[in-house]
């Protein structure tokens, strides 16, 4: 098991490598630069060149590569052209409300596209089956940020039972400790804080967590609808366990297998950064974070956050394979 | 008759049949397609203590048959009539609950492929406690101690380690074993076995067979064996009934069986068995056709096609009647209308073997 982990873990130095040379090189593709973004359309060639100079940007790109790999190991990335803070600051001041839409997102996913899923498949051929194959497709076929200015419209501006946009109310003075609001809240005992931050992550949450649930919801209805018809369904039968143990103990567990994976990956994905949803809802996560950089030409926060990005998404996909194992003893790694 | 040749232990009502199949028929319907009749009007009885064989190859209803005696069918597309009687009471159109407390307590199945029909993500000793647990008034101590018995009983070694292990983690012989330990978890008076080696290699047959076999003599089960292998009908059963396109067209008494058959399909099934006592080099002889090349019974003998003997009068057509299942002298049956003949031989010849 410790191998398995370490073995995942090395993999993650060739990886970094080599995604962070082609995010350097297409960084530097890009047309414009940092110091186009930052001076405005109108600046001298002098104003531009003595920017880069100050951000090292005239050096050959190999010597700029170099300087940048020898500080990222040690997790410095450099300070972010567009506010002059640190990268890796930012990063953690992002990261926790990615992290927490995220959750909230494949929460609402699991918790209906699961049972969904499930009574589709018993209630085969029914009005109800029917029904969610079609809400599915229509869940994976709806863009993303058509759905969110939808959901915006309707509950925040029209009706306005829910707040649409940010992370917070600014007129809360909330105490930080995490970053993440909701258990900053839950922490310092601030309950309005927490409960205002939990309902700026509703329509965020939905929004980001339709394409999940959409997919759980399918994946678990034909993986339902696979399993009953197992032997080892009808052997559970024929010992004449109770209907619900059957269903507990045979059915659901297997059926959940590829439904696990899926939850993995869509997790995987969303904690990369949800640009358009967080566009939208103006919420401070890494995907807005990254949409704003790339405006700004800001190659020290396009960097850093999508390496670490990079490591997050590897992490939890080794947290997935070892889960994995646990629901499948088939799979499990020694 | 050999059912008084095994003492059955435990059984106190002898010679009050188990079982009892009378007419039964299973008929599938899909939507936009004709419906077809798996097994058609078969009757047959088991007593306790008493193996008896259902003989046919792939398709002929066999499994069929056994799957709507447990009631394990599909509900949907599946018309079930004739009668099912589990010691006297009527099993077809009984509740869910009531065939769920019957199955796996009274009557238990074992399937052929062991591999499939354990569930890979449950280790076996749940799987053997669960039914346990459901039937018998134990707790959960008391149910493993007791799977931990039953493994041992089937002849898997180190049972206690094996109750944690994973079926992916057994050999083929092994899964079959614990298959049969869930079966005989609660002592049921009726035990199924639906092709329990086709699976395994033969030596693993042989040992499987022979475990069947004790446990016969030992509870008095009474044991359904079904299977298109004649090796296993002459190692283990008492009666045999064979089955074509769902119907049973002969039934005898083992010895008699294998010394007289008399429908032509049963001798063809003998004939294609390769004997180690034959002369070297000698042909065997297929049945010709496939099991494809039938007529229905209503138009006819079923496997007419087929058949060396059939002449004109197998067909409804000509004789203006199907087919009847009619008395063959005592303990047989027969469906045909040219049988196999024998010249007469003294009575106690061919059965002389009779006796185990």
């Amino acid at each position: 098991m410790l191998r398995f982990i370490v073995r995942r873990l090395l993999q993650l130095i060739p990886i970094l490598l080599g995604l962070s040379v082609l995010l350097f090189a297409w960084l530097r593709a890009l047309p414009g630069g940092p110091a186009q973004a930052a001076l405005g359309e109108r600046a001298t060639p002098e104003a531009i060149a003595r920017y880069n100079e100050l951000f090292g940007l005239d050096q050959p790109l190999i010597v700029q590569y170099l300087r940048f790999l020898g500080r990222a190991v040690q997790l410095d990335f450099g300070n972010s052209s567009r506010t002059g803070r640190p990268v890796t600051e930012e990063f953690l001041e992002r990261m926790p409300g990615t992290i927490e839409l995220t959750l909230f997102a494949m929460v609402f996913a699991i918790g209906v596209g699961i049972p969904l899923g499930y009574l589709a498949a018993r209630k085969h051929g029914s009005w109800l089956d029917s029904a969610s194959v079609i809400g599915s497709l229509l869940g994976v076929a709806t863009p993303v940020f058509f759905l969110a200015y939808l959901l915006r419209l309707l509950f925040a501006v029209e009706l306005g039972w829910l707040p649409g946009s940010g992370r917070q109310e600014v007129r809360i003075d909330a105490t930080r400790i995490t970053n993440f609001y909701v258990l900053d809240g839950v922490l310092t005992r601030e309950w309005d804080a927490a409960w205002d931050a939990f309902t700026h992550l509703v329509l965020p949450g939905i929004a980001l967590g339709t394409i999940p649930l959409a997919i759980i919801v399918r994946i678990t209805r034909a993986s339902v609808l696979d399993v009953v018809n197992e032997d080892y369904v009808r052997t559970a039968n024929a010992k004449g366990l109770a209907t619900a143990t059957v269903r507990r103990r045979h059915v659901v567990r297997n059926a959940l297998l590829p439904v696990s994976t899926t939850i993995g990956l869509q997790t995987g994905l969303l904690l990369s950064g949800a640009v358009l949803t967080e566009t939208v809802f103006a919420f401070g996560g890494v995907g807005s974070a990254i949409f704003e950089s790339i405006f700004a030409r800001d190659f020290a926060v396009l960097q850093g956050f999508i390496l670490m990005l990079a490591v997050v998404y590897v992490l939890v996909n080794l947290l997935v394979d070892i889960s994995y194992g646990l629901l499948d003893p088939r799979v499990r790694v020694r | 008759m050999s059912i008084e040749d095994l003492p059955p232990h435990g059984a106190d009502r002898t010679g009050q049949p188990v079982l009892e199949v009378d007419e039964l028929t299973v008929t599938f319907t899909r939507r936009g397609e004709q419906s077809t009749r798996a097994v058609d009007g078969v009757s047959f009885a088991v007593a306790p203590g008493e193996t008896v064989g259902l003989v046919g190859e792939s398709g002929c209803g066999k499994s069929v048959t056994s799957l709507a005696v447990m009631g394990l069918l599909p509900r949907r597309g599946v018309q079930v009539g004739g009668s099912v009687r589990f010691d006297g009471h009527e099993l077809l159109g009984a509740s869910d609950r009531t065939l769920r407390r019957l199955r796996g307590a009274d009557m238990a199945m074992v399937f052929q492929d062991p591999l499939s029909s354990l569930n890979p993500t449950v280790p076996i000793g749940t799987q053997v406690t669960e039914v346990l647990l459901e039937h018998r008034d134990m707790s959960r101590k008391e149910a493993v101690d007791e799977a931990t018995r039953l493994l041992d009983r089937v002849g898997i070694p180190d049972p206690a380690r094996r109750l944690k292990e994973y079926p992916h983690q057994l050999s083929g012989g092994m899964r079959q074993r614990a298959l049969i330990a869930m079966a005989l978890a609660c002592s049921p008076r009726l035990l199924i076995a639906d092709e329990p080696t086709t699976a395994l290699d033969v030596t693993i047959q042989a040992q499987i067979l022979e475990l069947l076999k004790e446990l016969v003599v030992d509870t008095g089960t009474a044991l359904v064996m079904i299977t298109h292998d004649l090796g296993v009908v002459a190692g283990l059963c008492d009666r045999v009934h064979v089955m074509y396109a769902g119907r049973i067209i002969e039934s005898a008494d083992r010895h008699e069986l294998f010394a007289r058959p008399r429908q032509p399909y049963t001798g063809g099934l003998l004939a294609s068995v390769p004997r180690l006592d034959g002369p070297r080099g000698a042909p065997l002889h297929p049945i010709r056709g496939s099991a494809r090349d039938v007529i229905p019974w209503a138009q006819g003998c079923a496997f007419a096609p087929r058949c060396d003997n059939a002449q004109d009068d197998c067909l409804t057509e000509v004789s203006g009647s199907t087919v009847p299942l009619e008395y063959d002298g005592p303990g047989r049956e027969l469906r045909c209308r040219h049988p196999l003949s024998y010249p007469s031989t003294p009575a106690g010849a061919t059965a002389s073997g009779a006796a185990r």
